[in-house]
């Protein structure tokens, strides 16, 4: 009875989770694929019909959409990288006793709602606003500059609004690396870069991995930056599944991209797992 | 108007709300709500006939109390014509703020509806657009009974009494109105903007603002090409989208917009944008900017929220006497001061001036100029510029094919 308790124990713990995932994952998935196989309209009714053809339909209305999204989500979790490692670096080997100041400062943004954030942008970012106004009055940018509605403001927002998703399974790394293995390094007669390079970074590497997938998967899918923040030719899949969603009511064709989306970015991070996968970093870390 | 007034409730609601949009924020829970639709597969449509009036009404009383769902700051926070409702009729009125904007909020009600279910509400104020018409193709509105109605039918204009998407008012009597025209800085611009063309003017490259809602962009890109929207067929649509597409390529839209138009545009980020009325006559009002608002002389549109009953609806009986009452011109010119939209009675007009010769200095002149706004209370002469948005047959799908030309455009 005690063996059979012991054996069942870690299911048991687990049962919670898997019933939370079964029924908000799992039968909301289902719903889902079995909505985007329907056809009909709001009015009168949607039957299932088992139209596989939406599929084909929706990636070649789409593509576009859905390949700009994904460069948009590549482009923001590289410029959450080249940002956010130094300053995770940066708390973790030099922050002394405020650590946990410091995190905290990199985290009060992220107190307001992201959609403000956002707008707040609109208001600092302005073609003659308190940051470019200057810039222009002096003669560093051309009189018709702009950042808002633009590419590149997109980018820039949803970089800085997962920045921390970045940070912090950095942070939790770095963290953890034993300054004496550093140590040893110099010992070694390594220089600082190359303490780094074939000591720190590897270490690192599976908080990077984390942080990619955190950045990565809902930067993709975000639709208030290119709404707020893009211009004519910005729109994110995440705006088409919306307005398909919201304004047309197109249920079945909504579920259709959401689950071309999905699988997109499934294959995309499993075979990103497997190229630079947990395994790999734990080996270069046994190694 | 009085001191102690909340200062700008047209602004505040352009800021915090846009009539059709909002989507921003408000769009989570919109979505969510369409997810609970779609894991229950709640999404059956109904297509039932429109039930008959009579038997509708018949044997339903007042129940001493109404629940109002309308849009937030369309209606004085003090809520004096509630007050004086109750007063009178002894009916209490639960007022939410619960609209923020139509597809979320035709997300939220539809699964109930489609169950019979109550929404939580018995009087809603709904845009005329895609989401009214299919509110009464499935019948989730309650034929209206003209009985309860005296005051509509004495002081409203014809004008709201005709509208193209409800005529004869079966299902919905106005709340209030507004245009949709030109606005512009004319300091920016350096000239008077008179026509759409201006709109696709290559000297404001990347200065235009357009609406991102697909009726109201295709109705500007039909009055370019000198279409009428009221009556126009797939052809005019490809038409005008065509001559909007060129108009995007050719770099000349800054952005497709929602209400957030307003910032940008005294910012000095647009110069000049496709724009409610109210809104423009708020902004100069509070903010000392020197906007311009234009109907431009193709046209402009009319477009009206309008109060409805949900068929579900637990007081319906409360509920049109409510209605009712905001027809009475010295409520309606109450609502008028607070809201500035259009107001469908013009009535209310003289009660305005009536009061504001009571009054003296800059509270006197800004009651006038309030009555005396062509944006308020428009003339004839306007109003005969002013077109209705096409109604869209959902029923034969129409609405899919209008969205996907024009949302081509904006979501490109």
């Amino acid at each position: 009875m005690t063996r059979l308790r012991e054996k069942a124990a870690p299911y048991l713990l687990a049962l919670p989770a898997w019933i939370w995932l079964g029924i908000f994952f799992v039968v909301p998935i289902i719903g889902l694929l079995w909505m985007s196989l329907m056809t009909g309209n709001i009015i009168t009714g949607f039957q299932q019909t088992f139209n596989v053809a939406i599929y084909p339909e929706v990636i070649s209305a789409y593509w576009e959409q859905i390949l700009r999204s994904l460069g948009y989500g590549v482009s923001a979790t590289l410029l959450c990288i080249a940002v956010g490692y130094p300053v995770a670096y940066w708390i973790a080997f030099h922050g002394g006793a405020h650590k946990t100041t410091y995190l905290l400062l990199v985290l009060l943004p992220f107190f307001v709602t992201q959609v403000l954030r956002t707008i707040s942008w609109k208001f600092l970012l302005a073609d003659d606003g308190v940051v470019l106004g200057p810039l222009k009055a002096v003669g560093l940018l051309p009189e018709d500059a702009r950042v808002l509605s633009t590419t590149l403001a997109v980018v820039v927002g949803l970089a800085y609004n997962f920045l921390p998703f970045m940070i912090l399974p950095i942070y939790a790394v770095l963290e953890q690396v034993d300054h004496r293995v550093v140590e040893a390094a110099y010992d070694l007669y390594a220089s600082r870069f190359h303490a780094f390079v074939h000591v720190v970074l590897p270490l690192s590497l599976p908080g990077v991995f984390a942080g990619v997938l955190l950045v990565f998967v809902p930067s993709s899918a975000d639709y208030v930056n290119a709404s707020v923040l893009g211009g004519t030719n910005n729109t994110m899949i995440g705006n088409i599944i919306q307005s398909q969603y919201l304004v047309n009511n197109a249920y079945p064709t909504a579920a259709a991209i959401t689950f071309v989306l999905m699988t997109i970015l499934l294959v995309g991070i499993f075979s990103y797992a497997k190229a630079l996968g947990t395994e790999r970093v734990m080996e270069v870390q046994a190694g | 108007m009085s001191k102690n007034r909340p200062p700008a409730p047209a602004l505040l609601r352009g800021l915090t709300r846009a009539r059709y949009s909002r989507r921003d924020t408000f769009r989570l829970a919109g979505l969510s709500a369409a997810a609970l639709a779609l894991a229950g597969c709640g999404v059956e449509g109904q297509g039932q006939s429109h039930s008959d009036m009579t038997e509708y009404w018949e044997g339903r009383k007042s129940n001493g109390k109404v629940r109002f769902a309308n849009w937030p700051l369309y209606m004085d926070p003090e809520k004096p014509e509630l007050k004086r409702f109750t007063e009178q009729t002894g009916i209490e009125v639960e007022y939410h703020e619960s609209i923020q904007d139509m597809p979320s909020w035709f997300g939220e009600i539809q699964p109930l509806l489609a169950n019979g279910d109550d929404i939580g509400a018995d009087l809603m104020v709904i845009s005329n657009g895609q989401e009214l018409t299919k509110l009464m193709a499935l019948g989730y509105l309650a034929p209206l009974n003209r009985e309860y109605l005296g005051n509509f039918t004495e002081f409203a204009d014809e004008y709201h009494t005709m509208s193209a998407y409800d005529y004869g008012n079966k299902y919905t009597v106005p709340y209030a109105s507004g245009i949709t025209g030109i606005a512009y800085n004319p300091e920016r611009t350096g000239r008077e903007i008179t026509s759409v063309k201006d709109l696709w003017d290559p000297a404001f490259k990347g200065r235009v603002g357009m609406m991102a809602d697909p009726q109201e962009i295709a109705n500007f890109g039909m009055f370019y090409k000198g279409i009428s929207p009221d009556d126009s067929g797939v052809d005019d649509w490809k038409a005008a989208a065509e001559a909007l597409k060129k108009q995007r390529d050719d770099g000349i839209v800054r952005a497709y917009y929602e209400q957030d138009y307003i910032q940008p545009l005294v910012n000095g980020d647009i110069w000049l944008t496709m724009a409610w009325s109210g809104d423009i006559y708020q902004v100069n009002a509070e903010e000392g900017s020197n906007l311009k608002f234009v109907i431009p002389e193709e046209g402009g549109t009319l477009w009206t929220d309008n109060m409805t009953i949900p068929i579900t609806a637990q007081n319906p009986v409360d509920a049109i006497m409510l209605m009712d009452f905001l027809y009475a011109p010295d409520i309606a010119a109450s609502l008028t001061e607070y809201i500035n939209y259009i107001c469908p009675v013009p009535h209310a007009k003289e009660v305005l001036l009536d009061r504001a010769s009571e009054l003296s200095g800059e509270e006197k002149e800004e009651l006038e100029g309030l009555a005396n706004s062509p944006l308020v209370f428009p003339s004839d002469s306007d109003y005969a510029r002013l077109h209705n948005y096409k109604v869209l047959d959902v029923e034969a799908g129409e609405d899919k094919e209008f969205n996907s030309i024009f949302q081509a455009i904006t979501q490109a």
